[in-house]
């Protein structure tokens, strides 16, 4: 529509896709794809699957985890898929035997100092990277304070064990628990706490090199912290090692079955903004509370009151007559 | 943003000293007293308070140098006065080893344990464990040990510059009116009584000691400097270009510098312009000095021709590559030039401001530089509307990196960026941004005066100029040479008169070790390339036959993974690998025998060369490998 | 712009601390400010409005000077303010329930308006006035016609017969062409005696409405009280007939229209407890039971049918759109319509599309009560963020964030009363008195305290609140009323609660 009283006003929201479109090569394939695309967008348009850990579409890549290095032709090193813009007549390799060499380590480096047990197909892409963590050495006990730890400053390795991050879960409220061994420092959590979706900043990362971790200031427990638990942070968790605390119990009795879950998706019973919750019950219970991440409005987002506050259906009895 | 903060208060000490680095609270809602009228009827919030995000890094300093430490309430206070959450201050707070978290005693020794002091070191460390106890450490398991009295405690530290002076301390005492000192050439008595407030000799021949305020009130500083013997070995040498004042000028002095030539090649820039200056420099082929040797010129007209603004200068004196100490000789016996040198960089490039970020292990080239700038600014030598800010770093030696170290002065941790977008196109502040070391801005001075050109005549034809080395460990004449590109590293070695030795480290850390039989190499960039090597930083550190070669490269493997920033997987769990490996093998159990674990160690090393983020981690493989590989260490190893 | 310094203020480049009940004076001032400096669009005030001059004419006393004392924001903050606003590409004005639970409420939101159409900032993308819901079917509500004047589709009851006759012939039956009673006229139906009978459906008047003794004599005062609810509240202990039904968002199927005119699918995605009825099959029932079959439609049908009575409000909004588009923003007409994004673009045309846009006259009134020497506070009641009114939701998880009830007050006040941070405190207004613990609040300022409604079982913050209300809304002034603040004990506290 245009409008004759002021034509300079914009009424629609500004087109910014890009128009202008780059050609490419990636593994033979020739390819074009509008400026601005990463080398992982474009693998996408090929159907090439590249492995990542730390991307997340709705988060902006810090590209750390270094899984989706992919090599281009002419570059010192490799490079990350997931930010890396594709330039004119660039030749890419995504499965190159550097590519490979590189992407197994990332894989051993973190399996034989997290837990990745429950980080989703994990498992298969150990196997297809013929990962064998345990080669570095047994991993070493749980630490009792690795939010103590002095920058710049480690004691000598124990040659008897590879150094992990296992120390003890952190259950310090009834709505979620952090459980850091099983943390690759990805970054998302602190992302979707902070600047990218809630602004609220009750976690940031701490700590430099391998003793760099998750944490409120001063390690204080999340009630004393700024946490408002929206839980975002736990929707955007690879790893599991942010979870809701009704999933973590029913794990550890045994009794979480996703597949035999239910998942419905509805709208949110509270404000009125309208965010799209997935139900996922179990046994005719709710067991947990998501929302999708293709949302284009809420990308995923929850507060506190759509991510925990159902439980008051659930507390009813029967009703009298 | 819920600005949540502490609960705890900060005491009249630490208000003091965050009000000492970024002024006095402006309302009620900043820290300040509530009461008035308008602070219950408005408040500034929003973006003007998250643009002073630059100045957290400059508060905790001043909370450690004042206090000791940054307690809740001091961090508290801080948060409250620039709108920074608490859990990302801390974040900041945490990643720098100069800044403690955890209460500390107000005098603290750190004594260099690095590859060039180790050894020397040793006799101090014992004397300090029996008078003072076990050094402040951070075990595996996190906990702090924290021992000795209230007063004192002592800690390792990196390499602190000092390598021609070995073994190295610096003392800090927290207070009123800190105290920081950098000490060379120290010895078990000394090291115990600078802990113990024992009187030390400030005439002392043979130690290098700086006292000097941190949070510099007065403009006009003049530290005298107590190093009786002459600053470089090759003082009076005629062909000296970039050292050719060291000695000779007051550095204290606007004056003194004048009269020697200062400030004529600024004249000169200002009279040719902005592009004149640039095509100089391309013309002089000069390159960075900083590892990377990108050419000078291109980097600044790339800038200059950005038309986002403002335009930055960037100043890398973050200097803290193992090993190397030659910017810290021409900040503190030449601060007049790396001044002027920003100047004429920032003109050409179009610069409004340019920062010099300097690392907190030179105080007195701290103070040195301070003054510069301050009579700098005072006599009007800056063009109109530039300024130059210095900022300290706060132990990081990551922050050497240069997006880095762009984090840092932004007040974060200093996580390097990914590359693209280069500093060029975004850089601090997210603005088009040169950044240069002092080596490199040191010979801008010589290119404006001589001619681009003739100043190509000197070096070879693929490494023009001078280049400085930092000579130390088994040589009778340690200290910063200046030779032109392309002599080779045996006359560089005769110069510094060596002594028998048994390998020899180029580039530092990140560079390699070479074997006696190797020191033909000539030392220009197409030389160092030829022999699969490096210059680096230009460190030339040589080891006697006493030396025990594997512990020095378990103390590099060691460096890399205390001062890895931990963002990216290869570097941050690498390095650990590597560093576990090479002790299995000091232990005798290495897995999969001596073959198997070095072949672990090239996997991860070549990993880490490849898919690390940055330079850190892409060379925390490099000198173990030429350890492997060319002083074949491991060979014969059961 | 808040009374109290709230997390989003802080988050805010500047932060206007206007007293309560201001807004029209701090309105009106910006309104004069940037008609003076001329930033004013007149040519989108030409074109898609009536009535500027009498507007301009009405701002004309509300200089910044003479808003100053009456909002308390300084005059060059409300100067800026109206500067940045107007010169701004795109600006829009978000509200809740501080501009409406006001006595002047509706003069409160038309007020904000005449800002949108002073500047042009409405109509595109980016801009326009916002209220933000707080419920999330308070605007399906209104557009399935639960609101006394309007049929689905907020086709008017009294103006509109082709739409009534639409009604009756799908339903066959008469419409009464007469507007029904609001929340407030039935209350004072139910104390006049005139209304005798009421059926309530998933709401808690006994605790959520302004002055609860006297919502809770109303109630107590019928012949016949219908609670349809999912738990046994307040209200419907109160009751004759409890009607327990599935949760609705859950348990059953249907729609919800949120905030910005999107209708969403609500699934069932679980059983209810044994005993609980659906809400359709409920009323179905009743119709039953009154001689009528309705066949227990379910929940497409009924959509389906409000498609067919105002069809330019839903007509394309079949289920298979709603899933395949994940929600359509009214009006939609026809199947290939893509729904509304902006409401009120049509301002944009030229001429104008349908009716121009009239600025509305409106002058500052102060709140009904004011602070006496006896009732030295203003309490503002508010929400928190993690509970939900009056908690029959939220009171049902293990939030870190569930703190109580409290009773916000500045350090100064609490100073000079000498109340330490959870000492217990005695609220009293003209209508009844409370306790709660103290929190010392520094987002306070000076003879400002708030409370919330969302414990009232411990709390009963409603009983303090003040029963006057907009004439045209019917929202009450929950957000001022005078009170006096005491020391107490626990043990009042205690004993109150027993």
């Amino acid at each position: 529509m245009t409008s004759a009283i002021a034509p300079l006003v914009q009424l629609g929201r500004p087109d910014r896709t890009p128009k202008k479109m780059v050609s490419l090569t990636i593994d033979g394939h020739g390819l074009e794809v509008p400026e601005g695309t990463t080398i992982l967008g474009a693998c996408a348009s090929l159907d090439i699957e590249i492995p990542t850990l730390c991307y997340l579409e709705t988060l902006r890549p810090v590209n750390v985890c270094r899984l989706c290095v992919v090599e281009v032709e002419g570059a010192r090193v490799l490079a990350p898929a997931c930010s890396r813009l594709v330039e004119p007549d660039m030749t890419v390799h995504t499965a190159s035997p550097r590519v490979r060499h590189s992407r197994k380590l990332v894989l051993e480096l973190l399996a034989s100092s997290v837990d990745l047990s429950t980080t989703a197909g994990m498992t298969e892409l150990l196997e297809s990277y013929d990962c064998r963590p345990e080669r570095y050495g047994p991993p070493a006990p749980p630490a009792a304070n690795r939010d103590a730890a002095i920058p710049g400053h480690h004691a000598a390795p124990d040659p008897a064990f590879a150094a992990t991050v296992a120390q003890p879960v952190k259950i310090d409220n009834e709505l979620y628990v952090r459980d850091y061994t099983k943390c690759v420092l990805c970054y998302k959590c602190v992302e979707a706490c902070g600047p990218d979706h809630q602004n609220t900043f009750a976690i940031a990362v701490a700590g430099r090199g391998f003793d760099a971790r998750i944490s409120t200031e001063l390690a204080v427990p999340l009630p004393d912290s700024a946490c408002v638990y929206c839980g975002n942070c736990i929707a955007v968790c690879p790893t599991g090692a942010l979870m809701a605390k009704d999933e973590h119990d029913l794990r550890a009795a045994g009794s979480w079955d996703p597949s035999s879950q239910q998942v419905t998706d509805t709208i949110c019973p509270y404000c009125g903004v309208g965010c799209t919750l997935t139900l996922h019950v179990q046994d005719g219970d709710i067991v947990k509370a998501t929302s999708p991440l293709e949302n284009s409005i809420t990308l995923g987002n929850l507060c506190v009151k759509g991510r925990f506050g159902w439980r008051f259906v659930q507390n009813r009895s029967a009703p009298r007559a | 943003m819920d600005l949540k903060l502490l609960d705890a208060e900060p005491t009249l000490e630490e208000r003091e000293a965050v009000d000492a680095a970024i002024g006095a609270p402006t309302s009620a809602w900043d820290g300040g007293e509530r009461g008035t009228h308008r602070d219950a009827h408005t408040a500034l919030g929003g973006a003007s308070v998250r643009n002073r995000r630059h100045e957290l890094v400059p508060a905790l300093q001043s909370l450690q140098a004042r206090v000791g430490w940054i307690s809740e309430g001091g961090l508290g206070y801080v948060c409250e006065r620039l709108g920074v959450p608490p859990a990302d201050a801390w974040g900041v707070a945490t990643f720098y080893a100069l800044l403690a978290t955890t209460p500390r005693p107000r005098r603290v020794l750190h004594v260099c344990s690095d590859i060039a002091c180790a050894r020397k070191a040793h006799g101090v460390e014992l004397a300090l464990e029996a008078s003072v106890g076990p050094p402040i450490s951070g075990a595996p398991s996190g906990d702090s040990i924290i021992l000795g009295d209230d007063e004192a405690a002592w800690m390792h530290s990196p390499c602190l510059g000092m390598c021609d002076m070995a073994p190295a301390a610096l003392l800090t005492v927290a207070g009123e009116t800190p105290v920081e000192r950098l000490c060379g050439n120290i010895t078990p008595d000394r090291a115990s009584g600078l802990l113990a407030r024992r009187r030390v000799r400030s005439t002392s021949a043979d130690i290098l000691y700086v006292e000097q305020r941190l949070a510099t009130t007065t403009p006009y500083a003049t530290v005298p400097d107590s190093s009786a013997s002459a600053p470089i070995p090759q003082l009076g040498d005629p062909s000296l270009v970039l050292l050719k004042r060291v000695g000779v000028v007051d550095p204290t002095s606007l004056e003194s510098y004048r009269a020697a030539g200062g400030f004529e090649a600024l004249q000169r820039a200002l009279e040719m312009g902005a592009e004149a200056v640039v095509a100089e420099v391309s013309a002089s082929k000069l390159v960075g000095r900083g590892g990377a040797a990108f050419p000078t010129g291109r980097k600044w007209e790339a800038v200059r021709t950005q038309p986002a603004q403002p335009h930055y200068l960037v100043c890398n004196a973050d200097e803290s590559e193992p090993g190397t100490f030659k910017d810290r000789l021409l900040m503190t016996h030449d601060p007049f030039a790396i001044v002027e040198s920003m100047t004429i960089a920032s003109f050409a490039a179009g610069c409004s401001r340019a920062y010099l970020y300097v690392r907190a292990e030179y105080p007195l080239a701290y103070e040195r530089i301070a003054n510069a700038i301050a009579r700098c600014r005072d006599a009007g030598v800056f063009p109109s509307g530039f300024d130059i800010e210095l900022r300290r770093g706060a132990g990081a030696y990551i922050c050497g990196e240069e997006t880095a170290l762009f984090e840092s002065i932004e007040g974060k941790r200093g996580e390097p960026r990914s590359k693209p977008p280069f500093p060029v196109n975004s850089g601090l502040f997210g603005k088009p941004t040169v950044v240069n070391n002092v080596e490199t801005l040191a010979n801008v001075i010589p290119i404006l005066l001589m001619g681009g050109t003739e100043y190509a005549k000197i070096g070879t034809a693929g490494s023009t100029g001078t280049r400085l080395f930092c000579l130390s460990g088994a040589v009778r004449k340690p200290g910063v040479y200046e030779v032109p590109c392309g002599t080779s590293l045996r006359s560089l070695l005769e110069l510094a008169e060596v002594r028998e030795m048994s390998a020899l480290l180029l580039g530092g850390a990140a560079g390699n070790f070479l074997r006696p039989d190797e020191i033909d190499v000539e030392l220009s960039m197409e030389g160092a390339r030829a022999a699969n090597a490096t210059l680096g930083s230009g460190v030339v550190l040589a080891f006697d036959e006493q030396t025990d070669l594997h512990h020095v490269v378990r103390r590099i493997a060691g460096f890399f993974r205390d001062e890895s920033c931990g963002q990216c997987v290869p570097c941050r769990v690498g390095t650990v690998r590597q560093e576990e490996s090479l002790h299995r093998l000091a232990h005798g159990r290495p897995i999969g025998g001596v073959a198997g674990e070095l072949a672990l160690l090239e996997e991860v090393g070549v990993a880490m060369r490849d898919a690390s983020i940055c330079g850190l981690g892409q060379t925390a493989y490099a000198a173990v490998e030429s350890a492997i590989k060319r002083l074949r260490l491991y060979e014969g190893m059961a | 712009m808040d009374p109290r310094r709230t997390s989003s203020a802080q988050w805010a480049d500047v932060w206007l601390g206007l007293r309560v009940g201001s807004d029209i004076a701090l309105s009106n001032a910006m309104a004069r400010e940037i008609i003076h400096a001329g930033l004013a669009h007149e040519a989108f005030i030409g074109n898609s409005t009536t009535g500027f001059e009498e507007y301009k004419a009405s701002v004309e006393m509300y200089t910044l000077e003479y808003a100053e004392p009456i909002t308390g924001i300084p005059a060059d903050v409300i100067r800026e303010a109206a500067h940045a606003f107007a010169t701004a590409e795109r600006a829009m004005v978000c509200w809740t329930l501080g501009i409406t639970e006001h006595h002047n409420a509706v003069d409160n939101v038309l007020s904000l308006i005449n800002l949108c159409l002073l500047t042009g900032h409405v109509g595109r993308w980016g801009s326009g006035c916002n209220p933000l819901r707080g419920q999330n079917n308070v605007q399906g509500g209104g557009d399935m016609g639960a609101i006394p004047n309007k049929l689905a589709g907020f086709q008017d009851i009294e103006q509109d017969p082709a739409a009534r006759e639409r009604f009756e012939k799908v339903w066959n039956t008469k419409i009464q062409p007469t507007y029904g009673k609001n929340l407030t006229q039935m209350l004072h139906a139910m104390h006049q005696g005139e209304m005798t009978s009421l059926f309530v459906i998933g709401e808690n008047p006994a605790q959520s409405d302004a002055d609860a003794h006297h919502v809770v004599k109303a109630l107590t005062g019928l012949d016949h009280l219908v609670v349809q609810e999912i738990f046994l509240t307040k209200t419907a202990e109160l009751a004759h007939v409890v009607l327990p039904s599935t949760a609705s968002w859950c348990e059953s199927d249907g729609t919800v229209t949120n905030s910005e005119r999107r209708v969403q699918r609500c699934r069932k995605a679980m059983e209810p407890p044994e005993g609980a009825r659906d809400e359709l099959w409920i009323l179905s029932e009743l119709a039953r039971r009154m001689g009528y079959d309705w066949k227990t439609p379910t929940a497409e049908e009924v959509w389906d049918e409000v498609r067919v009575v105002a069809p330019d409000f839903a007509g394309g909004m079949s289920y298979k759109r709603l899933e395949e588009l994940g929600g359509i923003q009214w009006p939609c007409p026809d199947e290939s319509h893509p729904g509304t994004q902006f409401l009120h673009s049509r301002l944009w045309e030229t001429p104008v599309g349908g009716r121009p846009a009239p600025f509305s006259v409106v002058v500052n009134e102060p709140p009904t009560e004011e602070r006496t020497p006896e009732f030295p506070f203003l309490l503002t009641t508010g929400r928190r963020l993690e509970s939900y009114n009056t908690g029959v939701q939220s009171g049902g998880y293990d939030s870190p964030l569930h703190f109580g009830e409290a009773l916000d007050i500045s350090p100064e006040d609490a100073l000079r009363l000498g109340i330490a941070e959870g000492d217990i405190v005695r609220i009293t207004s003209r209508r009844g008195s409370v306790l709660a613990p103290a929190h010392i609040d520094r987002a306070l300022r000076e003879n400002l305290v708030f409370m919330t409604l969302h414990f009232p079982d411990e709390v009963k913050t409603n009983v303090l609140t003040i029963d006057v209300s907009d004439p045209k809304s019917g929202t009450a002034e929950f957000k001022a009323c005078a009170v006096r603040v005491e020391r107490a004990s626990v043990g009042a506290m205690n004993a109150e609660l027993v």
